[in-house]
């Protein structure tokens, strides 16, 4: 095995431990309503306000599958690149909670909606494949609160009911590096489709991470554990490091590790047993009887197939090719389709290279300074284009079109207004400036004699004499020019 | 007219049709006689006031082209009824008021009939005399002390008693056609998927169907034509073509082919369940139709497999009784102990019982060896009824292997009381339609049933059949009116 830099080990004496991570994706299909019923799925509703009979399981209650939801989930899958199975079947995996009206969740068990696929990741030292087990569709569960009363539980059925795609990878992950850009990759995907925002915040996409460790170069898996919903990417990686580095310790301790579920204290920055393997839960899953086996046509998923967008790697490709950007700069910009989207209208009329450079510089720099999304760039796509063709048709030089860049976002300005409200524009006419060349080298006669004299490092003393006294404005390359003829 | 709650439900529509009765007249016999009938215990909630105000409005503007003018009914308390306290004849929904009407009862108030009340059944429709309702006992019209019939035992004491013109049950492994047997009179379960389930308090939803109880198979051909539609609400309602069954009746059975599977012939089945099959038999040929022999192999495994595979579905769909959102609840010191004490207060012994059959067939370890056995068995039991349809038109079997026992004869024997589903369970396994008619009496003078058994969604022939040798039987229910003072 070739060592490579952005392997991800664990020393302990002469050991080295390899970390071995599977992700369970739990990501909330953007939909109206909910998956069995017509109840509203809007986020920070007042509790209790978006909950029909059915996700509060009234007596004689029964499911109605939400077609919309199914074209969501087969389109994660196509994006996926995944198997997509045109039969189906709706499982009923029982336990109680207060939040759990129907005392079962419609999850998919046996035979879900979305079998193999793959998602690719860039990192660092080129690619690396991470293969998908499957995506199945299941009922979100209500949220209990506890800390309102010190006597009693509130529930709010809200979510219950809402429609979740279970994405699980394939136990391919070796580092919380890679956790993170598979996240971030399957995020992007999934905006990309519109089958999930992907926020994390409000609870749209959280992960149960399985980790085991295992010596380097071993075949075999070690005992994993699994750590129940993580809802940052921070926060998983915190507890993919810890959880590893106990595992660690354990085997070199000579003890064993107990299959367990385990909870993340986010303020401790700890792993703490949820319940052993003993403890688990017996779901007695079974066919949901009030749910015929879902059953999808080959034209169904040929139509959607149709509606699929240009995703990140196909595009990524398309601009390394088409724009020759760089992979570095291809990978920036189609990591999320708005940031694409804003790419591909600035170049529509302007030069792609530069335009390149000031989004991926310039632009992205101002924006995380101001704490703003790409969606919310005070300077609109049409602006930074003609920004960027004042710069290319000699209007502006690079260093003015920075100032005008700042005034813009200020507010969506016309870079052109700017220019000549200001008076910004560069002095390119030779006559004007031949005349102030000649005075400064008036003005510093001495210099000139030293430079002619063999001295040419004075030559860059007078180009910023010259775009001084211009105020920046004196085009660079005429000045350079005439310099060279006049001293 | 005195003797109105005489009448079968087909003159009652036609003599409100032709104005000879208004709804008011008809609903206050049908309530008078009811009130005089406390002692059947077939009600479990009544909505008396309600319904004569609702007749009267109906007289004031009455609609005469619906199919069930101002006609009063009473339903089985497993229905979903708006504003009408609806308890599964369970402790634990002993206050529960839908907010709801089940797509059943509204096709039925939608054709102009008006809510008497709700009707006793077995706790969660599990029980086969009636006796686990949490509302009491039921007595059969036929004998006092003589159970009904169950789970829609209310439904068939009414029906039988003449609480009520017509009634509607649920059937899920025999339901409607055991009691329908025990009193004396007509019940039908649909094919499953013909009526919708929707706000029907589950028990197993694979097997559940809602069906009509009639004291004639005219009437029940008019009530399944009213109840029967396809409801996008109920996903496992089919979209299929329903006949007007009371108009398409006909007694022209000629060169219909009825199979006689000989695996009913069961060990120990008591002679004059053995005469009435073979009285059965003479009554088709009479009506024209040819007898032919056939075999339901699987037969045998058909009772454990239904006493697997809806304790199954039922540990299930009763989960949601958790006294969290509604329904009683039994404080404790913790969830669990609240889930522990409402639960254990709220079900009684025959609920709990097969919830933890389901629950324990259901569990790892044990999910193939009984449930998933058990999907297959239920196969090869379809299996069996589709080969023979391929001979056949219908199946004629005895409803039941006994007539109406005693109350509290089986109490204690839930095995023995498992077995009175025995001719019943295979069709619903196999989601087919059957039908039980009065058939005789045994030496006791109490009702014995036929069932004809039908295709999937063949619920006309097995009506037309009944109809048929309805008239050749010419059945009379000796009903003294014993328990009216």
């Amino acid at each position: 095995m070739s060592k490579n830099k952005s392997e991800y080990l664990i020393n302990r004496h002469d050991n080295q431990y390899e970390v071995v991570i599977g992700l369970e994706v739990h990501a909330q299909v953007t939909s109206q309503s909910k998956l069995f019923s017509t109840s509203a799925t809007k986020f920070g509703a007042e509790p209790n306000t978006q909950v029909s009979l059915v996700d509060a399981a009234f007596p004689g209650m029964l499911p109605v599958i939400n077609e919309y939801c199914v074209k969501q989930a087969i389109k994660t899958g196509i994006g996926l690149k995944a198997k997509i199975n045109k039969r189906s079947v709706f499982d009923r995996k029982n336990y109680f909670y207060a939040d759990l009206p129907q005392g079962y969740q419609i999850s998919q068990f046996k035979d879900p909606i979305v079998g193999e696929g793959k998602v690719i990741l860039d990192m660092p030292d080129g690619q690396k494949e991470v293969g998908i087990e499957r995506l199945h569709l299941e009922q979100d569960a209500g949220k209990s609160i506890h800390d309102l009363d010190p006597k009693n539980t509130f529930v709010d059925l809200n979510r219950s009911g809402v429609a979740l795609m279970e994405i699980v990878s394939k136990p391919d992950l070796r580092s919380p590096d890679e956790v993170n850009a598979y996240i971030k990759k399957l995020r992007s995907i999934m905006r990309y489709l519109g089958t999930c925002d992907g926020n994390m915040q409000e609870g749209s996409l959280r992960a149960d991470v399985n980790v085991s460790v295992r010596k380097k170069g071993s075949k075999e898996f070690g005992t994993r554990c699994e750590i129940k919903n993580v809802n940052s990417i921070k926060f998983m990686q915190m507890a993919i490091e810890y959880e590893a580095n106990r595992q660690v310790d354990l085997i070199e301790d000579g003890q064993m590790i107990d299959q367990e579920t385990r909870l993340f204290d986010t303020k401790k920055n700890e792993t703490r047993s949820m319940r052993s393997k003993e403890d688990a839960h017996d779901y007695r899953y079974f066919p949901d009887p009030d749910l015929l086996p879902l059953e999808v046509s080959d034209d169904f998923i040929e139509n959607l197939k149709s509606e699929i967008p240009e995703l990140p790697d196909e595009k990524k490709k398309r601009f390394i090719e088409k724009f020759k950007l760089s992979p570095y700069e291809a990978n920036i910009l189609v990591s999320d389709i708005e940031t694409s989207n804003y790419f591909e209208n600035v170049i529509k009329k302007s030069d792609v290279k530069l335009a390149t450079n000031w989004i991926i510089g310039e632009l992205f720099a101002a924006l995380n300074e101001k704490n703003l999304e790409i969606t919310e760039s005070p300077i609109s796509a049409g602006n930074l284009s003609k920004l960027i063709n004042l710069i290319k048709d000699g209007t502006i030089s690079g260093k003015i079109a920075k100032t005008v860049f700042e005034q813009m976002m200020e507010g969506d300005k016309d870079p052109q207004k700017i220019v000549e409200e200001k008076g910004l524009k560069q002095e390119s006419d030779p006559k004007a400036l031949e005349a102030l060349i000649d005075k400064v080298i008036d003005d510093n006669r001495d210099k000139a004699t030293e430079y002619k004299s063999g001295k040419v490092k004075l030559f860059g003393f007078f180009v910023g004499q010259v775009m001084k006294v211009s105020g920046g404005k004196a085009n660079p390359q005429l000045v350079n020019e005439i310099l060279k003829k006049k001293l | 007219m005195s003797d109105i709650t005489k009448q079968s439900l087909s003159e009652l529509v036609e003599n409100i049709k032709s104005k000879k009765l208004s709804s008011s007249e008809v609903t206050k016999a049908f309530v008078e006689r009811s009130e005089k009938s406390k002692e059947l215990n077939a009600y479990i909630t009544e909505d008396y006031t309600n319904a004569l105000n609702k007749a009267k409005k109906f007289d004031e503007k009455p609609n005469l082209d619906l199919k069930l003018p101002g006609i009063p009914m009473a339903v089985k308390d497993l229905f979903c009824t708006r504003d009408l306290r609806t308890t599964a004849g369970s402790k634990i929904l002993n206050n529960f008021v839908p907010t709801y009407e089940s797509t059943v009862t509204q096709n039925i108030w939608n054709e102009g009939a008006i809510l008497m009340g709700k009707l006793n059944c077995d706790e969660f429709a599990m029980g086969s005399s009636n006796e686990t309702s949490f509302f009491g006992n039921v007595q059969n019209p036929i004998d006092k002390n003589l159970v009904p019939g169950g789970s829609s035992g209310g439904s068939s004491s009414a029906v039988a008693a003449q609480l009520t013109p017509i009634t509607i049950g649920t059937d899920t492994g025999g339901s409607i056609r055991q009691p329908a047997s025990f009193t004396g009179t007509v019940g039908l379960k649909p094919t499953y998927g013909s009526c919708s389930r929707y706000g029907i308090v589950a028990f197993a939803s694979s097997l559940d169907q809602a069906g009509p109880m009639a004291q004639n198979v005219k009437d029940c051909a008019l009530l399944q034509e009213v109840i029967s539609t396809y409801d996008e609400k109920d996903s496992t309602s089919i979209d299929f073509k329903r006949n007007e069954y009371s108009k398409e009746l006909t007694k022209d059975i000629k060169g219909k082919k009825i199979g006689i599977p000989k695996e009913y012939r069961v060990d120990g089945m008591p002679k004059e369940i053995e005469d009435l099959w073979k009285k059965g038999i003479e009554y088709s040929k009479d009506c024209g139709a040819e007898i032919i022999d056939i075999s339901l192999p699987h037969t045998n495994y058909a009772l454990p497999t239904y006493y697997i595979v809806a304790p199954a579905e039922a540990s299930s769909n009763l989960a949601r009784y958790d006294g969290v959102k509604y329904g009683f609840r039994a404080e404790g010191e913790n969830l669990i102990d609240m889930y522990e004490k409402t639960r254990s207060e709220g079900f009684g012994a025959e609920v709990q019982r097969r919830i933890m059959i389901g629950t324990y067939v259901l569990s790892s370890g044990y999910y193939d060896a009984y449930y998933l056995k058990a999907q297959k068995v239920r196969k090869l039991i379809k299996n069996d009824f589709d080969d023979a349809y391929k001979k056949v038109d219908a199946i004629l079997t005895p409803s039941t292997p006994s007539s109406a026992f005693k109350i509290g004869e089986k109490t204690n024997d839930p095995v023995s009381m498992y077995l009175n589903d025995i001719f019943t369970v295979p069709v619903n396994l196999a989601g087919l339609p059957g039908i039980s008619i009065p058939a005789g009496h045994d030496a006791k003078g109490y009702p014995l049933g036929l069932q004809i058994i039908g295709k999937a969604f063949d619920e006309q022939n097995i009506l037309n059949i009944a109809y048929a040798m309805e008239e050749k039987i010419n059945f009379k229910n000796n009903i003294t009116d014993w328990w009216i003072k």
